[in-house]
């Protein structure tokens, strides 16, 4: 293992004395492990409070900031934070307003932020929770725990981030965050294993000239294993599986997300076969991004997120952001 | 009868056994899930221990709760909501008593299994560390021994079995033949009801 870090114990505090480093308009509590907008609360807006295993950077404190996230909670790596800090985020950052929850369907997260939620109501704090399970990948069934939270994640923060910056009252933010979510599917790929600083090893086996189908983004293996693939053959592989299971009938959002370990060049080129393939099926882009947005440590690999986006999401996503790793219009 | 130093030192021994297992537990971890059972609970136990040496509460049902509670703080995932809701409940169920019966033990062990698998939705039989505590509190009633055989065996048979919950659900049919992790970390805190029993006696 050769990683960039003093030791494994202290890489999640490590980032975030970084972070704070880096962006002077954030409040970083490094003990805590909140992430904070500096100027939170602010005055009659909902609040927006996310959070996740660490791992995943630039999600969910490099989202923090006007146009999006009001807060951030990072947990250990790849592990869901605890409902303290949570609870503590909601408090720093409620103006009244009240806050939402934007939790990724993983057991951890899903149960931490309930015992959050509860926590911060016995504090008088409003707390609504949108839900993200995107991933096509996953049976949603009585015998999963249904479809993982990923890429969407970054739709649903930044969508309904502009909501609340524009002043909509909670219960309208909480339903523009889950008409995203419901509008939105991902599937992603792996090239490579992800190495965790604590285990020092490749979290599974993928042997020279095979790739995953279909992972999440915590270093688990997919559901299927097969030859490599070319980056269009990929791209169709993806694209066929998120329009078999959501045929859109709008314009699309578009993110093609990299896992950490793979450059830009080949996002971009991946990206070109992604259009190529929305373009062959009919589908019409309106937006796309490109880059390491929803990351999986050192994995190599890529995730293709589509959003059904109407006049309104559309209007909303194009709204000002400024936060360390989404920043346009302001 | 069971008092507060009989909880107390179970507790001790569930950190001092997580401790040892650690790595067996994120071995166990990395193939159906992402490799950090082991170190988290080796947090939260180590939190239980710190907090039981700096307050020792002095009713058992204290220190579940106080226990339950640490570990809701410091681990995280799924682990720690499932775990510190598992003592908390059993805790509160025992009361202000100063002294329980093993039988009052069993009925509130039974009332803290029942709280972790309405809080994780899930059921014998699919993977999880249910499959392990659910036999353990059908034979607390005939001993300690028994439970931690029947814990045990409850984990090991976890692993024929299809994850239907937590993350390795994600992996479908390839989390056949794999022990599941929250399984093996369940027989350990059971054990452990033995070892505080023994550790008594010696």
């Amino acid at each position: 293992m050769r990683m960039l870090i003093n030791v494994p114990e202290t890489v999640v505090a490590d980032g975030l004395r970084g972070l704070a480093a880096a962006h002077p308009d954030l409040t970083v509590d490094v003990e805590n492990r909140v992430i904070v907008r500096r100027d939170a609360p602010v005055a009659g807006q909902v609040a927006l409070v996310s959070g996740g295993g660490s791992g995943h950077e630039p999600l969910h404190g490099g989202f923090v900031g006007p146009g999006m996230l009001s807060a951030a909670c990072p947990g250990e790596v790849f592990t869901s934070p605890v409902p303290d800090q949570m609870a503590r985020a909601a408090a720093a950052v409620d103006s009244g307003a009240g806050v939402l929850f934007i939790v990724k369907n993983y057991t951890g997260d899903v149960l931490n932020f309930d015992m959050a939620a509860e926590l911060a109501e016995d504090e008088g704090v409003q707390v609504a929770k949108v839900l993200v399970n995107d991933d096509v990948a996953v049976t949603d069934s009585l015998y999963t725990a249904g479809r993982r939270g990923t890429g969407a994640t970054l739709f649903v923060e930044k969508i309904a981030g502009a909501a609340a910056a524009e002043g909509q009252p909670l219960e309208r933010v909480e339903s523009i965050g889950r008409q995203v979510n419901e509008n939105s599917r991902s599937f992603g790929v792996a090239l490579s294993a992800c190495t965790t600083p604590a285990k020092g090893s490749p979290t599974f086996e993928l042997p020279d000239g095979e790739l995953e189908l279909g992972i999440g983004i915590h270093g688990e293996p997919g559901r299927e294993r097969r030859p490599m693939m070319t980056s269009g053959e990929i791209a169709d592989f993806a694209v066929n599986a998120i329009v078999e299971d959501m045929p859109p009938r709008n314009p699309v959002l578009a993110l093609v997300n990299g896992m950490g370990a793979t450059p830009l060049l080949e996002l971009y080129g991946f990206n070109a076969e992604v259009q190529r393939a929305l373009r062959e099926r009919g589908v019409a882009v309106a937006r796309t991004l490109v880059g390491n947005y929803v990351t999986s440590l050192d994995m190599a690999g890529a995730s293709v997120t589509l959003c059904q986006a109407d006049e309104e999401l559309l209007r909303l996503w194009d709204a000002p952001v400024k936060t360390p790793a989404l920043r346009w219009g302001m | 009868m069971l008092d507060a130093d009989f909880f107390h030192r179970w507790m001790t021994a569930t950190a001092a056994s997580v401790e040892r297992e650690a790595e067996r537990l994120t071995a166990l971890d990395s193939a159906i899930g992402d490799a950090d059972h082991g170190i988290n609970l080796q947090r939260g136990f180590r939190a239980v221990k710190a907090a039981l040496e700096k307050e020792a509460p002095d009713t058992p049902g204290a220190v579940l709760v106080l226990s339950g509670r640490q570990l809701i703080s410091t681990v995280g995932g799924a682990s720690g909501p499932l775990y510190g809701t598992l003592l908390r409940r059993t805790g509160k169920a025992l009361g202000t008593a100063a002294k329980v019966s093993e039988a009052e033990l069993a009925e509130a062990l039974r009332a803290g299994v029942d709280a972790v698998m309405a809080l994780g939705g899930a059921a014998p039989g699919d993977k999880t560390m249910v499959d392990a505590l659910v036999p353990a509190v059908d034979t607390l009633g005939d001993g300690f021994a028994a439970a931690r055989a029947a814990a045990e065996e409850g984990a090991v048979a976890t692993i024929p079995l299809q994850a239907r919950k937590g993350r390795a659900s994600y992996l479908g049919e390839r989390s056949i033949g794999h022990q599941d992790p929250g399984a093996a970390s369940s027989a350990l805190l059971v054990a452990c009801l033995e070892e505080a029993a023994a550790a008594a006696e010696g």
